[in-house]
């Protein structure tokens, strides 16, 4: 009887330790928990705030006298358009003098490098224009843009700041004026890539990436779903089919890295296919996107109860009008929902494709499978990569973008696997 | 010896105990006491609620997050189900012997030492020691093992896992030892064991035994309670229940026509 | 144009096929005949015996015409055009020619160089008429061949079958192709490498600097190969990042399995998952945007120096991307654990957080070793966070404040911009990719070993 006393008692002696201990890693589990989101949170709001700025672009409004001692019908395209901007331009600058080859320079700057062009583009599809004035809103160069939307503190040194005290001037003579406005930003989206962070846009990217997917889905769907229906279905239990299983598990553990190393010795040294185009590229992800989608189909297929199999078989029908006819539909869900993930995953890799060349710096939009272009995750590493200040908010804005497309690409999987997930 | 312990005050007490999961109700209003140092059988056809009842006695059923437990069950007198009750404290003094032996895979005397390890019972290695070695002996076990207690348990036979796993139990010296079916996943040589050991620990303390072989309950127990689709249909003196049954239905089970 | 033209012309034909052999066998039921396979499937058969030998030939036409053309433009240049049997030359010139081919004309090229381009122009187009011309005649040839064997009797189910049994095969081999490819690739190209730098320079030396001279004459630049520092650069950032995945990944795994309340490991999960499906691009520069600059402040802070790209930032967001991956295998490996053992924890009076420690998580660790050994392989060969994040220059330190450089970003540094397959420079990326793909199977294959031997101890 004493023996049991001193049971319980020991018992309550220790409990008080023992929830402590088990408080402490209870405790640990959810600070773990709360690192892993305070980690997405600070990524999420890191991107957000650097990136909201690019999504919106100053811009200048101003009258453009197309000036005909510059511009000449006769030597079109070429012209001096700057100089009739630059002109145009100091008209809302009072005090600036022009003659100053370093100030001309500074007034040339405040607009975007792209604003001649745009001009130019006006001028030879209509030369009427030549002697006239006209309207025009442009892009304003980085800097002039960071300014406006408070990425340069105008109270700091001035040698610290890209602009000088006398530019900041001559913008707020711009601002004074009623000629600054900050739209939203469908260059952004509309534009192919350029040097200057102002004009470039994800235009290029976005067809690439589109093209690349186009081919990647093209290629691992059939021969995904041909493999699992074959692997799950029919093959023998023998090594063969065993190797098979093998490679394909592998396969999806080998480094996306190798896969470039695969792509650029074979497609592009042996088979002579050309640098930087989407359809290597979507080769190259159609590789690495196999595995997932047999191991989904796979999974999808098995889910279907045999019952459903034994009932056709049991009909008279051969085992392949049986799985393409009763079986297949029925993991149909299963077998998109995994496709997409897969096709997301694809979106999002980079590695191989820079091995392949679709990091190249290009500034048109790719008009085939067979063009060299850029995809959005290769964009994203080139602007990451670029110098310009322009260029930091700009990379945001495109992860954004991306982060956009999978997040929907995601969703439409899990709302496919809701509405059409069934339990047997 | 039997007047006595139907006179003495019982170690559990069952009131009204009714237990749902989700919303299908398991058991029904049922209310027994159970007698210290003796062998209660609960006895019924499968799915009738008895190990449902059984794992009410040591809060099992908490960790079970659809199953809700109403009514009163008193250990010694003292509610179990109060607030200020620790499940962890009731489950050091009624110890637990599942259907399937279920070794930890740890050594033989890691096995037996975790009650007591976790516990705190021993103040020292040496203790410890004697502690394993009393369980193990009380279970039949330890002179089959007493030259590997470090291999691992589920190294052992079937028969010798399940007592492994009773020396396990009594080695956090329990007031009550609960046994859910713990012969049915063994050969008729071990279950002779296992029913002598049950006979012998109930010298020490009160044993719940859950069975559904009729025989067993007859050999090794002085107390049976006949369940069935959730209700107590009749708890009495062993011999009475298999000899004078009160409940048609009772009888009916006895004799082989139900269950 | 050209190369969508083929494809249209073989479906083209392909459903020609399908559809004459249908409308006949359907006339053949309607004399009376009756036939041993519907219509449906004589024409399915005609169609696939049309199509999967078309395709065959136009994509191997289009994969091996390049390399044909090139040869023959190159027999047919002037003995003057090789003034040595250098092959960065012979591709210097190939590429000059298919530049002029592609109307990129950038000063005044040599004549005999401009002949060759138009010559390639008319060897192009001439293979593209030809390509057309074989798809129309085969897939004629085949379809009058199907369509003089119609008859009732024809098993046209079976052919058809065979047929998809054949192509469902083919569609598993590929994959088996996918390894012999990379396995090909890195071998041939390894080889050449080993044939420049001897093999023991390249396991066992000290300094990697692949930098190679630019004229021949140059001095003090022929470059070194010893991966060493690389293999040590690598490891730095995958212990680091280890460091913060592992303890953090179990910890969330212990909690959510253990503890969470079903609401909130419900939400949790999803989360935890999103952070598994952020691209390595997004987290490369997350790495550059906040992560680096906020550890050297921090290290400031404490008067460490922290290199701006050091192998700490680099390392730490790997273990961010990693922790989902770690977490959600640990709680995979703990919900294996038999229920039956949870209960025994529980029945001797254990707290919940005592069965998880002294039971449930001990007895799922062969599983959990099998996930971190993943991850393991994952963090060696994770590439685009390292590029971005970690450093160029190869150094023998160990220290993750350092910038280290790993397999991976040398493997990609070495290969963007020009390459050509004979300098070792690049050679060199692909004897590194050999040995990533080497260490990265190994663990792969022993991490799936050990998990399916630990599902078939619980099963």
């Amino acid at each position: 009887m004493e023996n049991q006393t001193s049971t319980i008692q020991l018992v309550q002696a220790s409990l008080v330790r023992r929830k402590r201990k088990e408080r402490f890693l209870k405790g640990l589990g959810l600070s773990a928990i709360c690192f892993a989101f305070l980690m997405l949170a600070t990524l999420v709001i890191s991107l957000v705030a650097s990136g909201h700025s690019a999504f919106v672009q100053t811009h200048v409004t101003f009258e453009v006298f197309v000036d005909p001692d510059e511009i000449r019908e006769k030597r079109l395209p070429r012209g001096g358009f700057d100089d009739a901007l630059a002109a145009s331009l100091a008209e809302y600058l009072p005090g600036v003098d022009l003659s100053d080859r370093a100030t001309k320079k500074q007034v040339e700057k405040i607009l975007s490098n792209g604003a001649q062009f745009h001009l130019r583009d006006l001028v030879v599809a209509d030369p009427s224009l030549i002697g006239q004035t006209i309207e025009l809103t442009v892009p304003v160069s980085d800097p002039y843009d960071q300014l406006n939307k408070g990425g340069i503190d105008p109270d700091t040194p001035e040698e610290n700041r890209r602009l000088n005290d006398k530019q900041i001037a001559m913008f707020n003579q711009l601002v004074a004026a009623d000629t600054i406005s900050k739209p939203l930003n469908w260059g952004l989206i509309i534009n192919a890539d350029s040097r200057f962070p102002e004009l470039a846009g994800l235009k290029g990217a976005l067809i690439g990436s589109a093209w690349a997917l186009l081919v990647c889905f093209l290629i691992s769907f059939p021969l995904g779903i041909g493999a699992a229906i074959y692997l799950e279905e029919f093959a023998p239990k023998n090594r063969f089919s065993n190797l098979i299983e093998v490679n394909i598990n592998n396969l999806a553990a080998v480094p996306s890295v190798v896969f470039g190393l695969l792509a650029l010795s074979v497609f592009i040294g042996w088979f002579g296919l050309p640098r930087s185009a989407p359809l290597v590229g979507g080769m190259t992800l159609a590789l690495m996107t196999m595995p997932t989608i047999i191991i989904a189909t796979r999974a999808a297929l098995k889910s279907v109860p045999p019952s459903i199999r034994e009932a056709a078989l049991g009909l008279g029908a051969s085992p392949q009008q049986t799985v393409f006819g009763h079986v297949l539909p029925l993991a149909m869900p299963g077998i998109l929902t995994g496709t997409i993930i897969g096709l997301a995953q694809a979106l999002g890799e980079t590695a191989p494709l820079l091995l392949i060349g679709m990091n190249a710096f290009i500034t048109s939009a790719p008009d085939g499978p067979l063009s060299s272009a850029t995809t959005l995750p290769t964009q994203i590493f080139i602007w990451a990569d670029s110098p310009e200040r322009g260029f930091a908010s700009r990379t945001s804005a495109a992860i954004l973008v991306l982060l956009g497309f999978l997040i929907t690409m995601n969703a439409v999987a899990i709302f496919l696997r809701s509405k059409f997930e069934r339990k047997w | 010896m039997e007047t006595a312990a139907e006179t003495a005050a019982p170690k559990i007490t069952a009131k009204n105990v009714d237990v749902f999961y989700a919303d299908t109700q398991a058991l029904h209003n049922v209310s027994v006491d159970i007698p210290d140092r003796q062998v209660t059988a609960f006895i019924g056809p499968s799915g009738c609620g008895k190990s449902t009842f059984l794992r009410c006695i040591n809060r099992m059923n908490d960790t079970i997050p659809i199953c809700r437990v109403s009514g009163d069950i008193t250990l010694d007198g003292q509610d179990i189900y109060d607030p200020n009750v620790d499940p962890v404290q009731l489950r050091a003094q009624v110890g637990m012997v599942f259907q399937k032996p279920n070794p930890f895979p740890k050594s033989i005397f890691d096995n037996v030492a975790y009650g007591p390890r976790i516990h705190g019972l021993s103040k020292d290695r040496a203790e410890l020691e004697g502690i394993v070695e009393k369980a193990l002996r009380r279970a039949a076990l330890w002179d089959e093992v007493k030259d590997r207690l470090d291999t691992p348990g589920t190294g052992l036979s079937g028969g010798q896992q399940q007592r492994l796993c009773i020396a396990r139990a009594i080695a956090t010296r329990p007031e009550v030892l609960l046994m859910d079916e713990p012969c049915s996943a063994l050969d008729p040589i071990a279950t002779a064991q296992i029913e002598e050991l049950i006979q012998d620990l109930s010298s020490r303390f009160s044993v719940v035994i859950v069975t559904h072989s009729m025989q067993q309950a007859a050999r090794v127990s002085q107390r049976t309670a006949f369940f069935h689709l959730g209700n107590l249909v009749e708890f009495g003196n062993t011999d009475d229940i298999f000899t004078r049954p009160s409940d048609s239905r009772t009888e009916a089970y006895i004799t082989g026509r139900i269950g | 144009m050209l190369t969508t033209l083929p494809f249209v012309l073989l479906l083209m034909g392909a459903l020609l096929a399908y559809v004459i052999n249908r409308r006949a066998a359907v006339s053949l039921r309607a004399g009376g005949a009756a036939l041993h396979s519907s219509p449906g499937y004589h024409g399915l058969f005609a169609g696939l015996a049309v199509i999967i030998p078309v395709m065959v030939i136009t994509l191997l036409w289009m994969f091996l015409d390049g390399a044909v053309i090139e040869r023959m433009i190159l027999a047919g240049l002037p003995a003057q055009a090789f003034d040595g049997d250098d092959a960065g030359a012979v591709s210097l010139i190939l590429t000059e020619i298919q530049s002029l081919a592609g109307g990129r004309v950038f000063g005044e090229p040599e004549p005999w160089k401009q002949e060759a381009a138009d010559r390639l122009n008319a060897l192009h187009s001439a293979s593209g008429i030809l390509l057309i011309a074989v798809i129309v005649v085969v897939s004629i040839a085949i379809l009058a061949l199907r369509r003089a064997r119609l008859s009732p009797e024809m098993r046209a189910r079976q052919g058809s079958e065979r047929l998809i049994h054949g192509l469902m095969v083919f569609c598993s081999v590929v994959a088996i192709l996918t390894t012999i490819g990379i396995v090909s690739a890195l071998l041939f190209e390894t080889i050449k490498f080993l044939n420049k730098v001897p093999l023991t320079e390249f396991l066992f030396g000290l300094n990697w600097e692949p930098q190679i001279p630019i004229r021949e004459d140059q001095v003090a630049a022929s470059g070194a190969f010893g991966w060493i520092p690389v293999l040590i650069g690598t490891l730095v950032v995958t212990v680091v990042a280890l460091t913060v995945a592992v303890p953090t990944g179990l910890f969330a795994a212990v909690y959510l399995n253990e503890f969470a309340h079903q609401k909130f490991r419900a939400f949790a999960k999803p989360i935890l998952e999103i952070l598994a499906g952020v691209p390595t691009v997004v987290y490369g520069f997350f790495a550059i945007l906040v992560i680096a600059p906020a550890l050297r402040s921090f290290g400031a802070g404490l008067g460490l120096d922290v290199a701006p790209n050091s192998a700490l930032a680099a390392g730490v967001v790997m273990g961010v991307m990693l922790i989902p991956f770690i977490t959600s295998f640990a709680d995979d490996a703990i919900s294996a654990v038999p229920q039956s053992l949870r209960d025994g924890a529980l029945a001797l009076g254990s707290t919940r957080g005592e069965a998880m420690t002294n039971v449930l998580f001990p007895a799922a660790i062969p599983g959990i070793v099998g996930g971190v050994l993943l991850a393991v392989s994952r963090a060696i060969g994770e590439t685009m966070i390292v590029v971005m994040a970690a450093g160029l220059i190869a150094r023998l330190t160990l220290n993750p404040l350092d910038s280290v450089t790993t397999v991976t970003v040398q493997i990609v540094t070495l290969l963007i911009g020009d390459t050509s397959f004979d300098n070792p420079k690049t050679l060199a990326a692909f004897a590194l990719g050999m040995m990533l793909f080497l260490v990265t199977l190994g663990i792969n294959i022993l991490a799936i070993r050990i998990v399916h031997k630990y599902r078939e101890a619980y099963d």
